[in-house]
């Protein structure tokens, strides 16, 4: 390891959020240096709990997310939050803007915000999201929220990162709850309706229930739906309560184990496909591929070849 | 991990002081999201504190103020200043708004990067910071 990255590890060990933030811009940019930086912060890993905050745009996510960070503070856990907003396709840029909602708590050194661009990754979140909770968690954080951007149907991926997935609808919502069956339905712990100050809240409270009480419960656990109007801290307690609960029950059931491995399993075989792809297109197989269609009689062929050079490649490099 | 990604230039765009004309600021985070940049959006009436230390938790490369109310000779000072403290010293300090020319020049020499008056186009400091970070980018 570079001296340049000793030194921000030891930075890092002793608290120094600016380490932090580094780090995570590194995770960003898939530097080179991430996986051995990793590797060395594993063993400080495993301790903080990780809530997914999913749900359609303007549900009020980000406000209660600010809520939650709020009420963990006050029982004086450290939190750290990633924010995700989408990269424009078009231009490689990101307006960034979950902070303005998360102002009261933005302030607090026991709190730690991150917004983060989805940087081409579809499903809400980017490819680094769980690397950047491993770093969250190393740095001592308790409480990680990850909250995705709100487009849609596409961000169901947040239950592979998240111990606890939280889907925030409003009583608006009728086309999510459309989409719940298409994919929301299978990863909340907990539904929570928020703006339920509105004008239809009962109503929509009810069709959720109805809709969520359809499923038949996973591993033991009936997803609660619950009331907030996140703008005025209301319905809040419950919330706490039931991610509690939630916690409890995936502990003993065993659950938490078995979501644990799936993500460390699925973590190992990221880092495997990644080494071995960065191997095999090497410049000089990367070439043969553009320019050997010609001598080739179809990419399926092509194809054969350059498998076969590869292992070969590797059975030479072995002895 | 997998080839190394393109590095975003991350720019954290705040709105410091009391008036409520945040109509510039939109605009210009709009700009600079379409040149590419990562735009880290803080609101209105950001006081110099939480506009640092936004900048720190976002590993900003650039920050922007966007200030109408007049009051830029004691937002940008103090923005400077607590960038020292923060130890943001690698980290540009630009913006815009209704400046004077004069002004402009003094805050220069306190450590401001070049600072766009009224009249300025979107793109000029789009390239500025283009230019700036690519000759100046922190590594790590």
């Amino acid at each position: 390891m570079e001296n340049l990255d000793q030194t921000l590890l030891e930075r890092f060990r002793e608290g120094d959020r600016r380490s932090l933030s580094r780090l995570l811009t590194r995770i960003e940019n898939r530097d080179p240096s991430v996986p051995e930086i990793l590797d060395t912060l594993y063993p400080r890993t495993g301790d903080a709990w990780r809530l997914g905050v999913t749900g359609p745009p303007g549900a009020g996510k980000s406000t209660l997310v600010n809520r939650l960070v709020g009420s963990y503070r006050k029982k004086e856990l450290p939190v750290g939050v990633i924010a995700f907003d989408p990269t424009s396709p078009f231009t490689g840029g990101a307006l960034l803007g979950d902070r303005v909602r998360m102002e009261t708590v933005s302030q607090d050194p026991g709190v730690f915000i991150r917004s983060m661009a989805t940087r081409g990754h579809l499903g809400g979140l980017s490819v680094g999201v769980d690397e950047a909770c491993d770093l969250m968690d190393a740095f001592g954080k308790e409480r990680i929220i990850i909250e995705t951007v709100g487009v849609g149907q596409s961000e169901l991926e947040v239950a592979n990162s998240a111990d606890t997935t939280i889907v925030v609808l409003v009583p608006q919502s009728g086309d999510a709850i459309q989409a719940m069956k298409a994919g929301l339905m299978e990863i909340a712990d907990l539904y929570i309706l928020n703006k339920c100050d509105r004008d239809g809240a009962d109503h929509a409270f009810r069709e959720l229930v109805s809709t969520v009480s359809l499923k038949a419960p996973e591993d033991g656990w009936r997803p609660p739906v619950l009331r907030t109007v996140a703008e005025k801290g209301e319905g809040l307690d419950e919330v706490l309560k039931a991610i509690q609960e939630h916690r409890q029950h995936i502990i003993d059931s065993g659950s938490l184990e078995e979501r644990r491995h799936a993500r460390i399993a699925a973590k190992t075989k990221r880092f495997v496909e990644d080494g071995i792809r960065k191997k095999l297109w090497n410049e000089d197989r990367n070439t043969r591929r553009v320019k050997g269609l010609a001598s080739a009689s179809s990419p399926y062929e092509l194809g054969e070849q350059l498998i076969d050079d590869f292992y070969e490649e590797i059975r030479h490099e072995r002895r | 991990m997998s080839q190394q990604e393109e590095k975003k230039i991350r720019i954290v765009l705040a709105k410091p002081g009391l008036d409520g004309h945040d109509r510039g600021a939109k605009v210009l985070a709009a700009a600079f999201r379409d040149a590419g940049f990562e735009v880290i959006y803080t609101g209105l009436r950001q006081t110099p504190d939480m506009i640092v230390e936004a900048a720190l938790q976002e590993d900003a490369d650039v920050i922007a103020l966007s200030i109408l109310s007049g009051a830029h000779m004691t937002q940008f000072r103090r923005v400077l200043e607590k960038m020292k403290e923060s130890g943001l010293d690698d980290v540009l300090l630009t913006g815009g708004g209704i400046i004077p020319d004069e002004d402009i020049e003094t805050l220069m020499e306190m450590g401001t990067g070049r600072l766009f008056g009224p009249g300025s186009t979107t793109q000029e400091p789009i390239d500025y910071i283009r230019d700036w970070v690519r000759e100046n980018r922190h590594d790590g």
